[in-house]
């Protein structure tokens, strides 16, 4: 099968990463244009044999990160993001707009390795080659991800259960 | 009560199902004794659910249209643009100057070498850009930051417009064109005389190495062309000498590596 094919094969993988990442269906199927195009232009640069879907998903959180600093030159390169102002609604009942909302303040770098675990199911190792970053900083990134989501889902910053534990 | 100290890579590794039986249940031992810790772990399993609940579903979408056809404009375009671009060549030759592009080649032949394809479709393109009155280029010299910034985008490389005065040539334009494998930008210049010539850039494959000058004539348009590193190059001209097009060439490529 040629790449061309193999890419057409990947798109509903990149859509549905860019949804979870963006949130509304036109921006993210105008990420995943942006990816293809870009993809298409540097296939070159893709090393027959080695694995595509990886170097596709390198490619769209290039594009990416490189809209979120366009159109946000400074405050999203904090790796810290204010704390949601309003407590999300439903407890345990996750909804996908309290979601779309909580992964739009992640900094890009933890949203990309939280998705890629969690809906590509990469394997640490993958996730690492894919985003060009030592495996460690996957865990520690992975894990910060994860805490800010979870207190920004249940509505409690982690700060104020630290206090509760003492 | 002994236990194995469990770092926090282990419990992501934990919630993601990714242990081994011994790390497993070491885990498990661990987080028996510590309900906070299994309470978090189990809500970063609620949360892989939840993502995957809202967001698979998309899997199934049908995918717009635009989306794979952004894998294959250059091509469609450019067998389209290969037929225009003959027509509108073929009817500038016959008409105005009575140079002709030799018969019917609209495609290169597969086996040709690649720098040759290059100059062939350089040439086309000049032939069919370079004696337009009214829409020499898509975006003019006036906003000569956005047109290089575009081309760069699209083409995914850093590009220049090289400034020719010294040479006698400005700047008129760009455009983006279709090419074999993707976007290509053209740059036109002219003189004071209103002779023009082009400069067809490409990105090129990542196995190209630097390659000297070196000369084709399509017809009545002569083309020296190059590649260096990422980039190739194809400088075009239907009006000048072979030498005066020399000078040109050479002046593109010291302001590209100063």
């Amino acid at each position: 099968m040629n790449e061309a094919q193999r890419l057409v094969d990947l798109i509903p993988r990149l859509r549905r990463y860019a949804r979870a990442l963006v949130g509304d269906r036109a921006t993210a199927d105008d990420l995943v244009q942006d990816t293809l195009e870009r993809a298409w232009a540097k296939l070159h640069l893709y090393r027959r044999g080695t694995d595509l879907r990886a170097w596709l998903f390198t490619v769209m959180h290039n594009v990416h990160v490189n809209r979120v600093r366009a159109a946000r030159p400074t405050d999203m390169l904090e790796d810290e993001m204010p704390e949601l102002a309003q407590r999300a609604s439903q407890g345990d009942a996750l909804l996908v707009r309290d979601l779309d909302r909580a992964i739009a303040r992640l900094p890009a770098e933890q949203a990309a390795v939280l998705l890629l675990v969690s809906l590509e199911e990469m394997s640490y190792e993958e996730v690492a080659r894919t985003l060009g970053i030592p495996i460690g900083t996957v865990m520690s990134r992975l894990s910060r991800a994860r805490e800010k989501l979870r207190a920004m889902m249940l509505g409690q910053s982690a700060a104020a259960k630290l206090k509760l534990v003492k | 009560m002994s236990e194995t100290p469990i770092t926090e890579a282990e419990l992501q590794a934990y919630a993601d199902g990714r242990l081994d039986e011994a790390g497993r249940l070491a885990v498990e031992a661990w987080i028996a004794a510590r309900p906070e810790e299994a309470e978090r772990v189990a809500d970063y399993r609620r949360l892989g659910d939840a993502l995957r609940a809202a967001y698979d579903p998309v899997l199934a979408e049908p995918v717009p249209d635009r989306l794979p056809q952004a894998l294959r404009p250059a091509r469609q375009a450019w067998r389209y643009a290969a037929v225009a671009g003959w027509l509108v060549a073929g009817i500038a030759i016959g008409v105005a100057a009575g140079w002709q592009l030799h018969g019917s080649r609209p495609v290169a032949t597969p086996s040709a070498d690649a720098g040759a394809v290059m100059a062939h479709r350089a040439a086309i393109a000049h032939a069919t850009y370079s004696p337009e009155v009214r829409h020499p280029v898509e975006v003019g010299a006036d906003q000569e930051a956005h047109l290089v910034a575009w081309l760069s985008k699209r083409l995914g490389a850093p590009l220049r417009a090289p400034k020719l005065e010294a040479v006698g040539y400005s700047l008129v334009g760009g455009r983006l064109l279709p090419g074999e494998s993707g976007p290509v930008a053209h740059f036109m210049y002219q003189c004071n005389q209103g002779t023009r010539v082009t400069l067809y850039v490409r990105t090129e494959a990542a196995n190209n190495n630097e390659t000297a000058f070196r000369y084709a004539k399509e017809g009545n348009v002569r083309v020296f062309y190059w590649i260096d590193r990422k980039l190739g190059y194809a400088l075009s001209s239907g009006d000048i000498s072979k030498d005066d097009l020399f000078k040109v060439a050479n002046a593109v490529y010291q302001q590209l590596n100063p």
